[in-house]
């Protein structure tokens, strides 16, 4: 069920990549900066034009409204944007969030009417997973989402992603330079070179 | 009653003015005597050469002969629209835009004012036909122009917000929502501001031109009401219309920000 597959995707003068990631599987990816990882995962949610062919299941990329394709595999960018005052407004029902989830990433209930502009990094980072969770994605593409958090937040994300995936039966792409996170959260692990080919981790 | 006519000596006395503030620069190391002395060529030049064409026009007033004038005049205000836009769209179709938003607008309502409201016989008499358009074509061209060149711009620097809003499964319309709307507002308040200032703070040209001419102040109130009624219509109109077709330039079938369609200067 929910298996995210790449298939002979080109965008720019990358590629072709061709994988697949199950339905609560955990791929994870790793490389060098500016290697073309985010690129990757922008190209994936549609945010990039490409060729080749993008599923979910049977569900084609290029057969659904953008929108709608983005909902159901999403993409955490590495630095989120906030665009009106207060968090809660970010939200389509902020009172649906659950309270565990707020709890694992450190927060009350009253996070939801904060000041979005006195918010730290790490903050706008944690809340960011739970606006992006709030749309029940099918598959979740993570680009570096513990890059700004100390270990305590780190644990509580990977710990919410990895339940929600199992959970949800959704694939991941998690993005880290980490590779000690990789161990822990990653079924398995993609290296991109500096070329933008991808080779597995570990291997020569 | 006519006007009094000038003579070159007359206009000689006002150029002195401007050589006079053109030694004020000098002194005051502003610069600006070169630009003022070019502009103040270019002001005659051109005006004593529509004046020419104008009164040619008037002898012969034609269809095609107005027609023609009024497309020069589109073509121009056109050239204006893209050369004042920090970043515009590049190639044909960002002039095809600015200009299709003008000649829409400023045409169909100043059809819709020569042919319904004033109703000459003809009714593209040049002599009413070629200034409305002109005022139309020029306040049109102001508010297109500052309207799309804020749509582009604030779309280029928060490009990453409006990003993170098609991540969030919001469609293209949806997340340059706000970004639409201010600029629209931005093309469409100096004309609403301006209406409201009319007579209070500032006496509109077109109406002192037509007082000065020895029409009646009341007359001429009445030509100047009409006239900034089809000011607001047109650069209201001509602002929605370029602003929703910039944003969809902007987006491609994906809904994804295509910025790579946008040229800077």
């Amino acid at each position: 069920m929910d298996r995210l597959i790449v298939d002979n995707l080109r965008f720019r003068d990358r590629g072709p990549y061709s994988f697949a990631i199950a339905g609560g599987e955990c791929l994870g990816l790793q490389g060098e900066s500016g290697a073309g990882k985010t690129l990757l995962l922008r190209a994936i949610v549609d945010l990039d034009p490409h060729q080749g062919s993008l599923r979910l299941d049977d569900l084609e990329c290029d057969r659904m409204p953008a929108p709608q394709w983005r909902k159901k595999v999403s993409m955490l960018p590495a630095e989120s944007c906030w665009w009106l005052d207060v968090v809660a407004e970010h939200f389509h029902d902020f009172h649906t969030v659950s309270q565990e989830h707020l709890a694992l990433l450190g927060f009350g209930p009253e996070v939801g009417g904060w000041q979005v502009s006195r918010l730290s990094t790490g903050e706008k980072q944690r809340l960011a997973i739970l606006r992006m969770l709030e749309n029940r994605p099918s598959a979740l593409l993570l680009d570096e989402p513990t890059a700004s958090l100390d270990q305590a937040n780190s644990n509580g994300v990977e710990q919410l992603l990895g339940e929600y995936s199992r959970g949800n039966n959704a694939p991941l792409l998690w993005v880290s330079h980490d590779p000690q996170q990789l161990d822990r959260v990653a079924d398995r692990c993609l290296f991109m070179q500096a070329d933008g080919s991808l080779k597995p981790c570990g291997g020569e | 009653m006519g006007v009094k006519p000038l003579s070159a000596f007359d206009l000689s006395l006002a150029a002195g003015l401007v050589v006079a503030l053109a030694l004020c620069s000098w002194r005051l190391r502003l610069g600006l005597e070169k630009r003022m002395a070019i502009s103040a060529l270019r002001t005659t030049v051109q005006l004593l050469l529509i004046g020419q064409v104008l009164r040619v026009l008037f002898a012969h007033a034609s269809f095609p002969f107005v027609f023609a004038i009024s497309m020069v005049m589109l073509m121009v205000a056109g050239r204006e629209v893209g050369a004042r836009q920090h970043r515009r769209i590049k190639g044909v179709s960002g002039w095809l835009l600015g200009t299709g938003s003008m000649f829409v607008s400023s045409f169909a309502v100043a059809f819709f004012a020569l042919a319904v409201v004033i109703a000459n016989d003809p009714w593209y008499t040049p002599q009413y036909a070629i200034p409305l358009l002109g005022m139309l074509l020029g306040n049109t061209m102001n508010g297109i122009a500052l309207s799309m060149d804020r749509l582009t711009e604030s779309l280029w620097q928060q490009r990453q917000t409006v990003e993170q809003r098609l991540l969030l499964g919001q469609t293209s319309l949806e997340a340059i929502h706000e970004l639409r709307q201010q600029a629209m507002r931005s093309g469409m308040i100096p004309i609403i501001n301006s209406m409201a200032a009319a007579g209070l703070v500032s006496l509109p040209g077109m109406m002192t031109g037509q007082i000065l001419g020895g029409s009646s102040p009341m007359d001429a109130v009445k030509y100047q009401i009409l006239i900034m009624f089809l000011i607001c219509a047109g650069t209201g109109f001509g602002v929605v219309t370029a602003i929703t077709l910039t944003s969809r330039k902007l987006f491609d079938d994906r809904q994804r920000l295509r910025l790579d369609v946008l040229q800077k200067g």
